[in-house]
């Protein structure tokens, strides 16, 4: 069984997988990154999203091999090593953008990368933005609401960080 | 002064933080030592006979633990999966029951029924093995309609029930409503269809069932609205497993939408098989099993006529619904095109006769039951588009329509003639709010600037009503119902002041550790971080009937209110013995117990550690300890209602159909959480819309394979097919009958959507002639009735 | 999915030597419809020859006043690209439009066509501007490159390098998306050069197709008019639950007109 490496929140990570473990199935069963889910066999719902060196892809469409290498980042990094909450799971939080929970780590991994790539982010540009992601329970007004505040908070945050 | 985090406040959700940082727990990231796991092997055949099943290569195979078919499970003494409602027909026979073993026995009958279960190391290897199963099956005709099922020489599902009618009911006074039609003048009728729906929660099935060998206990994790429900049926019915050798457990629940509420096959085989293999055994659906095995909703064939007088004032009201359920009896399936829908036909209408048949079909398709709504969005949507089109063909407006047969709030409590009695509601108030906020009065310049781009604009209402709360035991009793519909809570203070809430209703979304939280710390005056709730797991809360029909707060609120009562009460007793004074002369309030008249007061912490340290009681008359349970009936129904106003534009081109606004006024009585109550609201909106324009499972109807089995065709809304929503509501009605006076909000917003919707689409082709599209209103249905209604203008672009 | 042996080469030579005389083995780019088919195990390859390792199969440059670009670019990278942008801006636009973001981020434009899905959006850009396709072996004019449904002129082995994209004078790509899906229930990339106007339209039919009788007319009168008085024949054109033959032929026609609208 081929061996692979990857940097996973920041950690290094390896396993021995087959060459059909898909990302998301190495994340969640072997390195028990459980933030991660799968709702659709068919690459649309966008509840496995997570960040491969930068860029949101759907983990239940790459297999673990293919992230060999690569920085990895899940919903279970998205937070300060203190807890703090990175400011689009703030928003969320603060605007009620979930309910049952679990389209929520993909759906904040697909705003925030959705944020750092576009300033000034309109309501229509994150209704078009989030087409990845299905939500069956908020009806997305509440995630849109959280998503533009979420990104206004990014970039208040922006030339801190750069500093 | 008003507690910031009691009743009536926007609290942040006390859940979120699990689940904004991957800490959900939900059935498929728990994992247990040794475990297996299950592939169930499913029919490719509608209908099918079951010849013979070689399962010796699969056995065989790499990590293989074991495969088990329906005959295993039958020689083993498994019976099949109970149904909790009876519905007696017309006649007064009781409705066609078969039998539904969890893996087929003989006989497959829809496309995706259970044949067989591999049990593997590794999900990889079981889903490998059970392509070695080698099943011979000989094809039978299949009916997936309504209407060929009941047609002559139609193949036959069931021979429990003939002529594949499940039972043939009526409700209302048929000679009134015959009467009251002879003398109309005017009569609206309607057939429409009431499309199937996939429900589509965004977490998969998901069930671990685990074998204790040293204690003979099973336990069972399960995506579940409803644990308890789940162990009495299962444990009860299905593997004979008495309750203190069975657990159920509902971690976290990625949505149910009513999906969840029912006990399906793979939860019994799990937790059966896992005592046959000694291991742990995991089974979670993947999206395309879900959509061949979770329960669908809605699937109606429906006429309807609306008799009205010289003053558009309603008259009668008659239906006729033929219900598909599918190939077996869902849980709850028989109550939902019955009990849950024509009891509703009233509306917030005064009709005063009603009468309304139904039959009920099986069909060789996924089993239907409650989805979202669950047969009053059926109910509300044929009558709403029978108001709108009785409006246009009176020429009467349709908000002074609704106005006159409107029932006033002074005629409640109202009884309807269709057995419901509803106890408040001012419908006038919430449709003039939604009147307001829509500025209906600028529709026509509205129009008029959007047909001057060329584009059609509509507005259409639903002013809805639902029963929700469900339901006073005796009243479900009488009805049907083979279970007690009350709700049950515990509430334990503990030595130093914090406390603890069991309840047996279960949250999947709903947001109850907040909302049941800010209850009881309102209730105690204590802050909400000293308040945990406890819900899911049936070896921590008292027996519990769950979540679903909008009832967690009305009845699951009522029980913990009870039972903080209870609480409250005794510790007056303790109080009062602490003070030296009379229960009598004890007040509590803001947390703390008061001698009337004097400053000697003890705050409810204190009284909780001398509960708990009883040094000094009066053990005779005075218990220790601080916890107290109880269990709520209610007494009616709730009534939430409201008028939902939906304006489209439609593209002549192409027929697409864009909200271009949306506004709900709701009366959900006393509000708990407005931030929650308003998210319930938005979400149901979109299922209601995703009915409307976007969603249908559609069915080859000669092979009787779902042609919309994946999220490719099956079309589930997103963030860019909706808008953002105007939602507001008034509480100046609220319930009378439950102690917080409080009705439920988590499925108005699908209850009218779809009705609301249709009705703006109408409304922008009502110049073309268009009276009725059925749904979804989809591009190409939307430009065909364009199309089919102006030729001379397509002939001339 | 079945199990397969998974191997990434470094060389587009490696990646030949791999695939050539092993009919069981495929090529793996982007996996946005391998990876799908495979978990519902409708394909069982042997062998997946991943080409993401490969650099000279990525990237995007300026060519004779074209534009060509790798096998192994992105939809995003296509969509973001600022030569891309500032040359051929419809091309972007077109790739902005495929699926949602997380498969622009991995699905890519080599993938796209070898796969000739009849509702992708690319072969519409590839014939609407007369591309040529450069492959491992040749170079193959866009037109015989898409051969049928999810069929090309690719021999077995021989893998798409990359494709030339000459520059239109104008351009505009106008879509209707499958509600569902986001593929194309229709998509017509009208392209004008020199005097060559072509009218590309895919999803409709069971693989891309010029609709001539519009290039004749716009060729005469570059106006969303033009096309007025013109009919497409339903005849032929893919019927499935979501849209009939006869709907595609009139969003064949809105497409065309919206997309000649878009350009100044």
């Amino acid at each position: 069984m081929p061996t692979v490496s990857m940097t996973v929140n920041g950690r290094p990570a390896t396993g021995e997988v087959e060459g059909r473990t898909l990302l998301v199935q190495f994340l969640r069963d072997q390195l028990r990154l459980t933030g991660t889910h799968v709702g659709c066999d068919t690459s649309q719902c966008g509840a496995c999203v997570v960040h491969v060196d930068g860029r949101s892809v759907k983990s239940c469409t790459i297999l673990a091999v293919q992230a060999q290498g690569c920085e990895v980042t899940t919903i279970e990094g998205l937070a300060a090593a203190d807890g703090t909450l990175h400011p689009m799971q703030a928003a969320f939080r603060e605007h009620h953008g979930l309910q049952c929970g679990f389209c929520t780590p993909g759906m904040v991994m697909s705003a925030v990368e959705l944020a750092r790539d576009n300033a000034g982010l309109t309501e229509a540009q994150v209704r078009e933005g989030l087409e990845g992601n299905l939500c069956r329970c908020t009806g997305y007004h509440n995630i849109v609401k959280a998503v533009l505040a979420g990104a206004e908070a990014m970039q208040g945050q922006r030339p801190a960080a750069a500093e | 002064m008003a507690n910031p985090t009691g009743i009536g406040a926007p609290v942040r959700r006390r859940e979120d933080i699990r689940f904004l940082t991957g800490q959900g727990n939900y059935t498929d990231d728990i994992n247990r030592a040794n475990q297996t796991y299950a592939y169930v092997l499913r029919s490719p055949h509608a209908h099918a006979r079951i010849r013979e099943i070689d399962v010796s290569a699969a056995q065989a195979a790499p990590g293989v633990v074991a495969v088990f078919t329906g005959r295993d499970m039958a020689a083993d003494g498994v019976k099949g999966l109970p149904c909790g409602w009876q519905i007696h027909s017309k006649d007064g026979s009781p409705m066609a029951e078969p039998p539904h073993p969890p893996l087929a026995v003989d006989i497959v009958r829809y496309v995706g029924d259970q044949v067989a279960v591999v049990i593997a190391d590794s999900l990889g290897q079981a889903r490998d093995a059970a392509e070695l199963i080698e099943v011979d099956y000989e094809e039978l005709p299949a009916a997936v309609t309504s209407d060929r099922a009941l047609a002559a020489g139609a193949p036959q599902i069931h021979a429990e029930a003939p002529g594949n009618v499940c039972y043939d009911w009526h409700i209302g006074d048929a000679a009134a409503v015959d009467a009251a039609f002879a003398r109309a003048k005017h009569v609206t009728r309607i057939d429409l269809v009431n499309t199937r729906l996939v429900p589509n929660p965004m977490e998969p099935r998901s069930y671990i069932g685990e074998f204790d060998r040293s204690t003979g206990e099973y336990t069972l994790w399960t995506s579940s609205q409803n644990p308890h429900v789940i162990r009495l049926l299962m444990g009860a019915f299905v593997l004979g497993i008495p309750e203190h050798k069975l657990r159920v457990i509902a971690p976290d629940v990625g949505g149910g939408f009513g999906a969840k509420i029912y006990h399906y096959a793979e939860e019994a085989i799990v937790t059966w098989a896992s005592r046959k293999v000694t291991r742990p055994i995991k089974w979670t659906a993947d999206r395309s099993e879900a959509f061949l095995s979770d329960a669908h909703g809605r699937d109606h064939l429906t006429t309807c006529e609306l008799a009205l007088d010289e003053n558009a004032n309603f008259l009668a009201l008659r239906v006729h619904t033929t219900a598909n359920l599918g190939a077996y009896l869902s849980t709850f399936a028989p109550s939902i095109p019955t009990y849950l829908y024509a009891t509703l036909l009233a509306g917030q209408y005064k009709t005063p006769a009603i009468y309304a048949e139904v039959k009920a079909v099986f069909t060789n398709t996924v089993p239907v039951d409650a989805y979202r709504g669950a047969g009053r969005p059926e109910a509300c949507y044929l009558i709403e588009r029978l108001v709108e089109n009785a409006a246009r063909e009176t020429g009467v407006d349709k908000v002074e329509i609704r106005r006159r047969n409107f029932i006033p709030p002074s005629a409640m409590p109202y009884n309807t003639p269709v057995a419901l009695t509803y106890d408040t509601g001012d419908f006038a108030r919430c449709m003039d709010m939604a009147l307001k906020l829509a500025d209906y009065a600028g529709f026509p310049a509205r129009k008029a600037e959007a047909a001057r781009r060329g584009k059609l604009r509509g507005i259409g209402f639903a002013s809805y009503i639902e029963a929700c709360g469900i339901a006073p035991s005796n009243v479900a009793g009488a009805l049907g119902a083979r279970a007690g519909l009350y709700e049950s809570a515990e509430v334990r203070f503990h030595p130093t002041g914090s406390v603890t809430v069991f309840t047996g209703s279960h949250s999947h979304g709903q947001g109850h550790e907040t909302t049941f939280a800010q209850i009881v710390a309102d209730k105690f005056g204590i802050p909400i971080e000293n308040v945990e709730i406890v819900h899911g797991d049936t070896s921590k809360i008292p027996f519990g009937m769950g979540t679903y029909g909008s009832r967690s707060l009305a009845v699951g609120g009522s029980a913990i209110v009870k039972a903080v009562d209870k609480v409250v009460n005794k510790a007056r007793k303790i109080a009062a013995h602490m003070l030296e004074a009379a229960e009598t002369d004890v007040e509590f309030r803001d947390g703390r117990f008061t001698v009337a008249g004097t400053d000697k007061s003890l705050g409810i912490g204190d009284i909780a550690l001398s509960a708990y340290v009883p040094h000094n009681f009066p053990l005779e008359e005075l218990e220790p300890g601080l916890d107290e349970q109880a269990f709520y009936d209610p007494k009616n129904f709730t009534y939430p209602n409201g008028t939902q106003i939906c304006e489209v534009e439609i593209d002549p081109e192409t027929g697409v159909v864009r909200i271009v606004n949306f506004v709900a006024a709701d009366d959900f009585g006393r509000v708990i959480n407005p931030m929650i109550v308003e998210g319930q609201v938005h979400g149901g909106l979109v299922q209601g819309i995703g009915q409307a324009l976007l969603e249908h499972a559609v069915y080859d109807p000669d092979s009787g394979q779902l042609l919309s089995g994946s999220y490719m065709d099956y079309c589930m809304p997103r963030a860019d097919d909706v808008p953002s929503f105007t939602v507001a509501y008034h509480e100046e009605a609220p319930c009378t009958h439950n102690p917080l006076g409080v009705k439920g909000c988590g499925e108005a917003g699908t209850i009218g959507g779809a009705a609301a919707v249709m009705n703006a689409v109408v409304d922008a082709l009502a110049d073309l002639g268009v009276t009725h599209l059925d749904m979804p209103a989809t591009p190409e249905r939307v430009w065909r009735a364009i199309n089919a209604r102006r030729p001379a203008a397509v002939a001339a672009e | 999915m079945y199990e397969f042996a998974y191997h990434r080469p470094a060389s587009l030579a490696e990646a030949s030597a791999l695939l050539t005389g092993n009919e069981e083995a495929r090529p793996l780019a982007g996996g946005h419809t391998l990876l799908p088919t495979l978990k519902q195990r409708l394909a069982q390859p042997s062998d997946l020859v991943d080409l993401g390792g490969i650099a000279e199969l990525k990237g995007i440059r300026e060519e004779a006043g074209g534009i060509t670009i790798g096998a192994m670019t992105t939809h995003g990278a296509v969509a973001h690209d600022q030569t891309v942008r500032r040359l051929i801006p419809a091309l972007a636009d077109l790739a902005e439009g495929i699926g949602d973001r997380q498969v622009r981020n991995r699905g890519t434009l080599g993938g796209s066509i070898s796969n000739n899905d009849p509702a992708a959006d690319y072969p519409a850009a590839l014939v609407g501007f007369g591309a040529v396709v450069r492959t491992t072996a040749r170079e193959i004019p866009a037109e015989d490159f898409f051969t049928g449904m999810f069929e090309t002129a690719l021999e077995p082995g021989e893998l798409v390098r990359e494709v030339h994209f000459p520059r239109p004078d104008r351009a505009a790509y106008a879509k209707f998306p499958n509600p569902a899906s986001r593929y194309a229930v229709v998509g017509v990339m009208v392209a004008q050069r020199g005097g060559e106007v072509r009218v590309a339209v895919t999803g409709a039919g069971p693989s891309v197709f010029r609709w001539t009788d519009a290039e004749v007319a716009l060729a005469g009168n570059w106006s969303p008019a033009a096309l007025d008085a013109l009919q497409v024949d339903a005849d032929g054109l893919n019927s499935d639950i979501h849209a009939s033959a006869e709907y595609r032929a009139n969003l064949v026609k809105v497409m065309a007109k919206r997309a000649v609208a878009q350009i100044p």
